[in-house]
């Protein structure tokens, strides 16, 4: 700060203030109307308090869902998020971490070429490419399951490029000593790079998380067996039969089951979450 | 470059495999199956294809439906990356003069982030539903008659404002970074010199912040035609009448559930188009860090 001017760090406040309520009032407003019993929104006026029926809504979403809406339990769902998410993470990390390594510490031919084709990728978001990717999911029989879910999103030039990067840094000297000390390529990608990048991990792990469980169009795509919905996409489905027969109670309970965990997830790990989404965007 | 390697021949392919495999089946080869479908055209009951060169091009530049989603993308694309880039800048910059409570506030922005963009949508679909919604109930106060489900402009607006929303954080991340950056003894000598506070915003602090200007432009812009399909899907469907169907939802509709393969395939292609376009741009003027 430049110097002292009270009317301006008042406006900031009052700026933020803002702000911050900009930001939580829809959230505010799902919790508030997945607190009250249907019947409360027949009147046509939205409450602003919460109502005394939480605990029965949650407990009937996580146990039972809304039959008639094809809402199947939200535990279920929930579940099929959680999987969905550590697997892609976990999955996008643990082949970027190899492909990185390889494309550091080795020269071969074709090595430039590999670097591209990862590259590429950057290019071809499922988006534009939704119909000939169906079917070849389809095609290898991957519809409703985990492999289909996961794998044809893992590839990942963010992460081989950040763990690019990382490796670069890390000192040729190391290196030269665990090679006199008779390690191998694998035994020093095993006992000294993965350690030495272990907070690159985590804060990628963070954003990936928070990806994978965020997916939307795949999971809709791919999954007809409400066993496979996840959580994100599944809350789609009800609001559909919302349309008719407003269940809203419950449809913004499941709003907020499907945002707590990232929201946790980002609140408990800011700092690794901060740094990891600076590092991918490098 | 790495002075100290390894010396195999096979290992480095082992390591690349799984990410090459996944790269080739799910990207590569989709990729060249939209690329070559783009070319064909297929019977109306899948019998038969016939090679028709650029004529599903032609098709789709002729129909007004498309040119329609192409203005409807570029509006959409404009708007949300305005609204997020003002609003997230000037939260930084109030975030900026705080000492004490910035890292409170900075939590208390972020953490939208983490919502998925589908249940952003739903969130805001709830507060401007013309019946229950609180907002839609506020507008009506005021005497107009919000309804997104006939009227176009509504229906742009929610799209608009759920999917800035959910992107505000982000820039702010990016622009409490890039303010940081800036040294105060710019600031302090300017001050010296006796510029205000306004002066020294527009002529010291902005100016230094375009790097990060541009490049969250294009994540903006990235993200406004890419990345905001669920928020679509989950509340207009890119209704009414095509109001808010921006390319990506097209395609989406036009392959899924019009199954017209050929035109499907040739909008893939133009949107990688706009995509490799984007990355280009991103890489070339973002590694160089634009300044004045």
């Amino acid at each position: 700060m430049v110097e002292n001017r009270p009317v301006l760090d008042f406006l900031a406040h009052l700026v933020l203030a803002l702000g911050v309520a900009l930001v939580a009032f829809p959230v505010w407003i799902a919790f508030v109307a997945s607190t009250h019993a249907p019947t409360r929104f027949l009147t046509g006026l939205v409450p602003l308090l919460p109502g005394d029926n939480l605990v029965e809504t949650y407990r009937t979403m996580l146990t039972a869902g809304i039959s008639t809406s094809g809402a199947p339990p939200v535990a279920g769902m929930l579940w099929n998020s959680l999987v969905m998410a550590v697997l892609i993470a976990t999955g996008k990390i643990a082949i970027s971490l190899t492909s990185a390594f390889a494309i550091v510490y080795f020269r071969f031919p074709l090595r430039q070429l590999a670097f591209w084709l990862i590259f590429i990728t950057l290019m071809l978001p499922v988006e534009v490419r939704i119909l000939p990717t169906f079917e070849v999911v389809a095609g290898l029989g991957m519809l409703n399951s985990y492999a289909g879910l996961t794998v044809p999103l893992i590839a990942s030039a963010t992460a081989t490029f950040l763990f690019r990067q990382v490796f670069l840094t890390i000192p040729d000297e190391l290196t030269e000593a665990a090679r006199i000390d008779g390690a191998g390529p694998m035994k020093f990608f095993r006992d000294i790079m993965i350690p030495l990048s272990r907070t690159n991990i985590a804060a990628l792990f963070v954003i990936l998380f928070i990806y994978g469980w965020n997916q939307y169009l795949w999971p809709l795509l791919i999954t007809t067996d409400d066993g496979y919905y996840t959580i994100v996409a599944g809350i789609k489905r009800m609001a559909e039969a919302a349309e008719s027969d407003p269940k809203w109670n419950y449809i913004m309970a499941t709003a907020m089951m499907a945002m707590l965990p990232p929201v946790l997830v980002v609140l408990a790990m800011q700092r690794l979450f901060v740094k990891g989404l600076v590092e991918t965007e490098k | 470059m790495k002075r100290t390697i390894f010396g195999n021949r096979l290992l480095p392919w082992f390591l690349l495999a799984p990410q090459l495999a996944v790269t080739a089946v799910f990207f590569l080869w989709p990729a060249g199956q939209a690329v070559w479908q783009s070319f064909l055209r297929q019977d109306a009951f899948g019998f038969s294809t016939t090679f028709v060169g650029f004529a599903n091009y032609g098709a789709l530049f002729a129909d007004p439906f498309y040119r329609n989603a192409l203005q409807v993308t570029a509006v959409f694309a404009v708007t949300v990356a305005a609204l997020a880039l003002g609003v997230a800048l000037i939260l930084a910059v109030a975030v900026d003069r705080m000492i004490r409570a910035a890292p409170a506030y900075t939590t208390l922005i972020v953490w939208p982030y983490a919502v998925a963009p589908a249940i952003a949508g739903i969130l805001w679909w709830f507060m401007f539903n013309p019946t229950i919604g609180i907002l839609a109930y506020g507008l009506k106060q005021w005497g107009y008659r919000w309804d997104h489900l006939l009227d176009a402009g509504d229906a742009m607006m929610l799209v608009v404002i759920a999917a800035a929303w959910k992107q505000v954080s982000y820039n702010f991340l990016f622009f409490v970074a890039g303010l940081q950056s800036i040294p105060a003894s710019m600031r302090e000598a300017a001050a010296i010199d006796g510029a205000g506070p306004v002066k020294r915003f527009f002529t010291i602090t902005l100016p230094l912040l375009t790097p990060t200007t541009f490049f969250l432009l294009v994540v903006n812009v990235v993200y406004a035609m890419f990345d905001t399909f669920p928020v679509i899907d989950a509340t207009t469907e890119g209704g009414p009448v095509q109001a808010t169907t921006v390319l990506v939802y097209k395609v989406y509709m036009d392959g899924f559930v019009g199954l017209n393969l050929g035109s499907s395939a040739a909008q893939s292609v133009v949107l990688m188009g706009i995509v490799i376009f984007l990355t280009v741009m991103q890489f070339r003027y973002v590694e160089r860090r634009v300044n004045y």
